[in-house]
């Protein structure tokens, strides 16, 4: 039985706006929303809600590659991850000062009791994703969730 | 009969025309490539959303086993009393019939619908602008019960703007507040307007029924409007002239791809498919209305495309007939010049 496991896992990720990844990987991290799951390859199928997190994936030759998920859907098969994501930004791609600048924002809205505080907590709550994300860009390390 | 100067004026100044509608051809056809390509880009993303819902409403209970009917708000079909109708226009004009023709089939819509109460959400400049004249915005911060309308068809919202840098998050949260609206029972069914783009040929306005959501996955038009063949020759012409392909490029490899994600195998679900479904269908509504913002969109610049194009062929007509006609003062002048010569010469 053993030996039918693949040892490799598909990636992708879809976005409203694109394909944003199409990669390959021997480990995955999801951010479920009702907590983080760690796949490895031979997983059993599996659906899960994704919430606001981090998205982390080790390729074949030992990187380690992030993105900042908001809301979507993983899909896991044995040999494959699928996420369709609302937004996801690779880490690379994330700019920490507008980052900084959002969650201030949002922390101003916050204190303001006329405001929507339901979208000010999710605003922070994507901005400290993004920040925490783009930091840990150049980590090897795939379990840095504390 | 004109001189030859006042000719070779308006010569010239009609070939700065020319070269201006010319440029802005060229522009729209790059404009209208791009947006075909967010158009396909957003496919991936909608097919497999609609995979994830087909295989949870065989998992959750979406309808109660008992009555049959659904249990979830979006699918519930009431009679039609308040009805919201979303028009998507352009912004700009200089785009033929394009804006006008939207107009019209919201009007016939309207007609139609006569008798009901419609709320209407104008996004697009120029359409915002018509039925700002027609009909009255509604009263503000009245959302709370013994709400009086002033009228039967209200303005309730407005996007300007926004179509030349179109984002997700804008449709979201414009299907956020038609699905709060749908939810609250505040409106009966939601209706979208708007010019379907699937390539160069193949266009129709058409009338969606967006809410309640009817069949997953298959559009529920309402009602629409064919391109006249005259129409198609028109744009299929300025489209091979600025390069760009007639039909749409060929994505049945990747919706192959696409419908083989989600929905095939027996899942462990890490949340109740209830709750996963009641998640992802107000996103389903979402997906809906960015497909219809980036439809419009690329049919606004194939329109402009095909207005600039025969901007510049009818510049052109115009630049000839008047050399033409130049040419023939010019001559009239020496043949009246040798003339005056001969019969000068003729009188020694």
């Amino acid at each position: 039985m053993a030996d039918n496991l693949p040892d490799k896992l598909q990636i992708e990720i879809v976005t409203p706006e694109r394909l944003l990844v199409s990669d390959e990987a021997t480990e995955v991290q999801v951010p479920g929303i009702s907590g983080y799951l760690g796949i490895l390859p031979g997983h059993a199928p599996l659906i899960t809600e994704v919430g606001s997190g981090e998205f982390s994936y080790r390729k074949p030759d030992g990187k380690v590659e992030r993105l900042a998920l908001h809301w979507g859907f993983a899909e896991v098969l044995p040999d494959k991850v699928t996420v369709l994501a609302e937004r996801a930004e690779k880490a690379s791609d994330i700019d920490v000062e507008v980052a900084k600048r959002q969650r201030q924002m949002a922390e101003e809205q916050l204190k303001d009791p006329n405001a929507n505080q339901e979208e000010a907590l999710r605003l922070i709550e994507r901005a400290k994703t993004r920040i925490e994300v783009a930091g840990r860009h150049d980590s090897s390390m795939l379990n840095m969730i504390p | 009969m004109a001189n030859v100067l006042d000719l070779r004026r308006r010569i010239r100044s009609v070939q700065n025309t020319r070269q201006i509608t010319k440029a802005m051809k060229m522009v729209s056809a790059a404009k209208l490539r791009r947006a075909q390509e967010r158009a396909l880009a957003a496919r991936p993303y909608a097919q497999m959303l609609v995979n994830v819902l087909k295989s949870l409403v065989t998992r959750a209970e979406v309808y109660d086993p008992v009555t049959g009917e659904p249990r979830h708000p979006l699918l519930e079909r009431r009679a039609e009393k308040n009805i919201l109708l979303v028009i998507i226009s352009g912004d700009k004009g200089f785009a033929g019939a394009f804006n006008a023709n939207v107009v019209k089939a919201a009007n016939r819509f309207l007609e139609a619908k006569a008798g009901n109460n419609i709320d209407i959400i104008a996004i697009g400049r120029k359409g915002r602008d018509l039925f700002r004249r027609r009909f009255p915005y509604a009263q503000s911060g009245t959302e709370e019960g013994g709400y009086q309308r002033s009228a039967p068809v209200e303005i309730i919202g407005e996007q300007v703007g926004v179509l030349n840098k179109l984002e997700f998050g804008q449709a979201r949260d414009l299907a956020n507040e038609i699905v709060k609206r749908y939810s609250r029972k505040e409106v009966d069914s939601v209706y979208v307007v708007y010019n379907e783009f699937k390539s160069v040929i193949a266009q129709r306005l058409v009338v969606d029924h967006v809410l309640p959501i009817v069949k997953i996955g298959e559009q529920d038009v309402e009602q629409f409007d064919q391109f006249s063949q005259e129409e198609r020759q028109k744009q299929a012409h300025a489209a091979a002239t600025a390069g760009i392909g007639l039909r749409a490029p060929d994505t049945s490899e990747q919706d192959a791809h696409a419908a083989a994600m989600f929905g095939t195998g027996d899942y462990i679900y890490e949340q109740p498919p209830e709750r996963l479904f009641n998640d992802v269908l107000p996103r389903y509504v979402a997906i809906q209305i960015y497909r219809a913002l980036l439809e419009s969109v690329a049919a606004e610049h194939a329109a402009r495309m095909t207005a600039m194009d025969s901007a510049t062929n009818n510049a052109s007509d115009m630049i000839d007939s008047l050399t033409l006609s130049m040419n023939r003062v010019r001559q009239a002048s020496i043949t009246k010049e040798i003339i005056e010569i001969v019969s000068g010469a003729a009188a020694l």
